[in-house]
């Protein structure tokens, strides 16, 4: 890369060893970014599925969510626009116990692609949402989602940039093949690790 | 092959006290459709690297250069940079097209673009194409600024495709201060259109529900949001 005229940055004495390559601590700041309207989802309105490539595809109402084993994270997410948000904690179910209640997913299933209530999809790798690291979440900081960060669930894969934990999430689609999703198709990485900065396309 | 590009920066217009133009010289043309933003770098000696999206201002030509508008914010390690730093001739380094939903051409029949703020930019690339066809017809521009003195492109804009509203001053004409209403949007709201919204959050959810209450299906919304990303 070219060093740019005159260019400095921001002061870095110590730079935090939590911070992927290329990104900031956006501290108390949340910023939203997502490209649709805000949804209306009160419970009626509200189901979630996991179908394609499993062995009992089904869906869940809201009540039916709510009953499921939550487990939390606790640490940080990391934002493609080069923020960063540290010492969160998330409660929700995990895609392993969404899985395994539809039954599993069937040999040769290799990728997922996220829907949501808005139309909006992301593509994962199935181990990027497999072995405790994704979740359906409902709660932030001990509080429900705000509608305005995906609330009342949206997807969470805190260790991918955050456009692939989809906000108001609605479906987990097991294929055996990636196809992209709406970032993706326009130029954003089909994985988006952000300690090897996956940004766009041949990152 | 490395993703990433040189453009030299070719001209800095000032379009307000906050907001510049820097006009950038490309390898190639871009190859953008309107509505598309571009990631530009900054790099530091030691290594240390700055991005920040921005989006294109001009329209796809076969020229190539494009134009992006940059609003500077106080805290913002890149903008400041390029409003206090650059200087015609530096060399920046940028990729891109990049964004998918966020783009219009006046083949993809008629839309209403909402811009509040810097979030004319995008917008603005989408207006320049429309009139650049012979197309206005295909195109509804609202353009919201907080005073005349914030409106960006304020000698480029009018025409009869573009309506303007002030959030903190009067006028034009006899419309009061305000933000955008229902008044302001329901005449450019026609059947088979698209709207594509910019800006703040806050303003975007606020001209994105108008829009709804006036029967807009929200499935025809595409909103980019200008968030407080520095």
């Amino acid at each position: 890369m070219a060093v740019t005229r005159g260019f400095t940055g921001r002061p870095r004495p110590e730079r935090d060893r939590r911070l992927p390559p290329g990104q900031y601590d956006a501290g108390d700041d949340w910023p939203v970014l997502h490209v649709e309207l805000v949804p209306e989802l009160p419970p009626a309105a509200w189901s979630f599925a996991v179908d394609g490539l499993v062995a009992a595809p089904r869906t869940w109402s809201w009540d039916e969510a709510q009953a499921l084993p939550r487990s939390t994270y606790e640490g940080a997410i990391h934002c493609v626009t080069t923020w960063s948000k540290f010492d969160m904690t998330w409660a929700g179910v995990s895609v392993d116990v969404l899985l395994a209640q539809a039954g599993g997913a069937l040999p040769g299933a290799s990728h997922v692609l996220i829907h949501s209530h808005t139309g909006y999809t992301t593509n994962l790798p199935l181990a990027d949402v497999t072995g405790g690291r994704a979740w359906l979440a409902f709660e932030v900081d001990g509080a429900p989602l705000e509608p305005i960060h995906g609330g009342p669930a949206r997807l969470l894969v805190p260790h991918l940039y955050f456009w692939k934990s989809a906000k108001w999430a609605s479906r987990i689609e097991v294929l055996d093949h990636d196809q992209r999703g709406y970032w993706e198709d326009g130029g954003y990485h089909d994985r988006g690790d952000p300690w090897h900065e996956q940004r766009y396309h041949g990152d | 092959m490395s993703p990433w590009f040189t453009g030299v920066v070719e001209r800095v217009t000032v379009e307000t006290a906050r907001a510049r133009t820097f006009t950038l010289r490309l390898p190639a043309p871009l190859g953008h459709r309107a509505g598309q933003h571009v990631v530009l770098r900054l790099t530091a000696p030691d290594g240390y690297t700055a991005a920040r999206s921005y989006s294109v201002a001009s329209a796809p030509t076969s020229e190539p250069t494009i134009d992006l508008t940059v609003e500077r914010l106080d805290e913002g390690e890149v903008s400041t940079f390029l409003h206090d730093v650059a200087e015609v001739g530096d060399e920046l380094e940028l990729r891109g097209p990049i964004g998918t939903r966020f783009a219009w051409d006046p083949d993809d029949g008629p839309a209403l673009l909402i811009g509040g703020g810097s979030g004319i930019v995008p917008l603005m690339a989408m207006l320049r194409l429309a009139r650049l066809r012979g197309a206005t017809d295909r195109v509804r521009l609202v353009a919201a600024a907080r005073t005349p003195d914030d409106l960006l492109y304020a000698a480029e804009l009018p025409g009869p495709e573009v309506t303007v509203a002030y959030s903190r001053a009067p006028g034009p004409g006899d419309r009061p201060a305000g933000r955008l209403g229902p008044a302001d949007l329901a005449p450019a709201v026609r059947p088979g259109q698209r709207t594509f919204i910019c800006g703040s959050s806050g303003f975007c959810e606020a001209a994105g529900r108008t829009l709804v209450d006036l029967g807009v299906a929200p499935t025809t919304v595409t909103v980019e949001r200008f968030g407080p990303t520095t």
